[in-house]
């Protein structure tokens, strides 16, 4: 086998560009190496908006853009072997299974090789009480909230299972994000699964990569100060590995965005803690002795990663039915601007005080200060000037209820009438809110499964 | 004595943020690799937490990477409870590095921009 592996990205999350993965899979085959083509579209909450969409539609809860994704790129994987990993499946993997089977018939493909992997689903199987808590945000009574989904991050070995039998696309749920870069480097190199060296440098590759464009340019480039080639075209991220944990970044080519040191230090301390523990369910990574290299254009080797030993405990995050929040803006702009947003503000308050709305408030006005700010406006209160020329100010409230929320942010829509001289522009909205609780569970109560058939099988 | 002039972040270094619950962390990547002592001494913990405390931070651990010429600032209890509680249209924190950018520090003149 050869001693260079290439790992694409097709996508960093659950919205990215859609026309992302055809120039990665392109490069991929013209450099006529052994590759994979991996997508990570699950963020923290995702899994739970799923589930409920999978409560509300059984054949739903999967990555709805999954077809806009592979369609373009499915058929030239398959007949350049070009393994597909994704945790597109979500709430769903089998549902997500048979859309990619009806795609694969459309294209001509109906021996492709679907495997779905299962196990990561502990909402029936793991008693969330009983586990020592990890992470939450807000605060939850767990007696009494309402569960939505519990899912474990799991790491590579049900994906290297699945390469094994010999699928082309591998649906998971949740999984690890750089368990879909390590899974198909162990599978070609034959890396042992407790060699932490080797799997330091898969972890690195993938938690380089599953941002996708955030390591080529994406939501780094500034205009003037740190500018990118064609940012409406950046180039999807591809990794070189070699057998002994060599690893260089790079991206598709014939695209924009770029690869330089500073795009690679920004993704490799993105939500990066402490730098000497990264902790992976395949391996902890140490990234505190890297050192990195430019070695071309658009290629930068990472230098003196460390591996320590995976970590016995999976972390399994839980998501629970939270509150509501209600949302509702309006627009001035002109003469006296400020002075009519900031007394735009106080009235919007005031008025939820008057009517009694048993809800949590913030005022934002947009064009002065709203996404630095704190809930109490400090920053808008202080700021006295000079005068913006537009400013939108946004009301957002959180309750118990619907009809609550819903009766705040409509506050927002009644200044069409009631409001200041020439304010206009309202919309308002209400959503509901999920609550998140990290636990930590031992690996052995999280076993995982996969099932590999055609995807003429799979449809028949 | 050195001639020193006081510049926002912004114009000797680049920043990301990203998040975890209620904790948001804040990489700082001068530009110049001679930058980083003098980043080193003056971008503290307590600089960086007091630009968030009237968001209700309540602690800041800088991780140093002297190989990298980078910081990586953790800030806890920032994100105003994280993004599935918060109010704030930004509840990721995502536009928070650009904050960290606007503190000032000295610099010799000769390492300004």
């Amino acid at each position: 086998m050869s001693d260079i592996f290439l790992v694409g990205n097709g996508a960093g999350f659950s919205g990215d560009r859609v026309d992302a993965p055809i120039p990665v899979v392109r490069t991929l085959i013209q450099r006529g190496l052994p590759a994979a083509l991996f997508f990570e579209v699950l963020g923290e909450r995702t899994v739970a908006l799923a589930q409920l969409e999978r409560r509300a539609n059984p054949e739903a809860g999967f990555e709805p853009m999954l077809e806009r994704l592979l369609a373009p790129v499915l058929a030239d994987c398959f007949h350049h072997r070009i393994p597909i990993l994704g945790n597109f499946g979500a709430a769903n993997p089998p549902a997500a299974a048979r859309c990619i089977a009806r795609l694969a018939l459309r294209l001509g493909l109906p021996q492709l090789k679907i495997a779905v992997v299962a196990g990561d689903d502990v909402m029936a199987s793991i008693a969330l009480d009983q586990l020592p808590v990890h992470e939450a945000d807000g605060s939850i009574d767990t007696r009494s909230a309402r569960l939505i989904a519990a899912n474990a991050y799991i790491g590579a070995e049900p994906l290297v299972a699945a390469l094994k039998a010999g699928a082309d696309v591998v649906v998971a749920g949740r999984t690890s994000d750089p368990a879909l870069a390590i899974a198909p480097l162990v599978h070609h190199f034959g890396w042992s699964l407790d060699d932490w060296q080797k799997l330091a440098v898969g972890a690195a590759c993938g938690h380089l990569l599953e941002c996708g464009s955030q390591v080529t340019g994406g939501v780094f480039w500034d205009p003037g100060r740190k500018d990118i080639p064609d940012p409406a075209n950046i180039g999807f991220p591809i990794a070189e590995v070699t057998r002994d944990g060599g690893l260089i970044i790079t991206k598709a080519a014939d695209t924009g965005g770029l690869v330089d040191l500073r795009t690679i230090k920004e993704q490799l301390l993105y939500e990066l803690h402490d730098p000497a523990h990264y902790i992976t369910p395949d391996v902890v990574l140490d990234i505190s002795g890297c050192h990195l290299e430019q070695v071309g254009q658009d290629r930068v080797a990472i230098h003196g990663l460390k591996g320590l030993p995976a970590p016995e405990s999976l972390k399994v995050t839980a998501s629970f039915e939270g509150s509501w929040l209600g949302e509702g803006e309006v627009s001035v702009a002109g003469p006296n601007a400020l002075a009519r947003a900031k007394a735009t503000a106080d009235v919007l308050l005031a008025r939820l005080k008057l009517r009694g709305l048993p809800v949590r408030a913030r005022v934002d006005l947009i064009g002065v200060a709203s996404v630095h700010d704190s809930d109490d406006g400090a920053l808008w209160r202080a700021y006295e000037g000079p005068e913006p020329p537009d400013i939108r100010i946004r009301l957002a409230a959180e309750g118990a209820t619907r009809d609550d929320v819903d009766q705040a942010a409509r506050e927002v829509l009644a200044l069409l009438c009631c409001g200041t001289a020439g304010t206009g522009g309202a919309r308002w909205r209400v959503t509901p809110r999920i609550l998140t609780r990290s636990y930590l569970v031992l690996r052995e109560r999280v076993p995982t499964s996969i099932t590999t058939r055609t995807a003429a099988e799979i449809a028949a | 004595m050195t001639d020193l002039v006081e510049l926002p972040l912004y114009d000797l270094a680049h920043s990301r943020a990203g998040d975890k619950g209620n904790r948001a962390n804040l990489s700082l990547i001068p530009y110049r690799p001679e930058l980083y002592p003098i980043l080193a001494e003056q971008v503290t913990e307590a600089r960086v937490l007091a630009l968030f405390a009237h968001r209700g931070a309540t602690r800041c651990r800088r991780y140093d990477l002297p190989l990298l010429h980078a910081f990586n600032f953790v800030v806890d209890d920032v994100l105003e409870g994280g993004v599935n509680a918060s109010l704030n249209l930004d509840g990721h924190g995502k536009t928070q590095s650009f904050r960290l950018l606007a503190l000032t520090v000295q610099v010799p003149r000769h390492l300004a921009p």
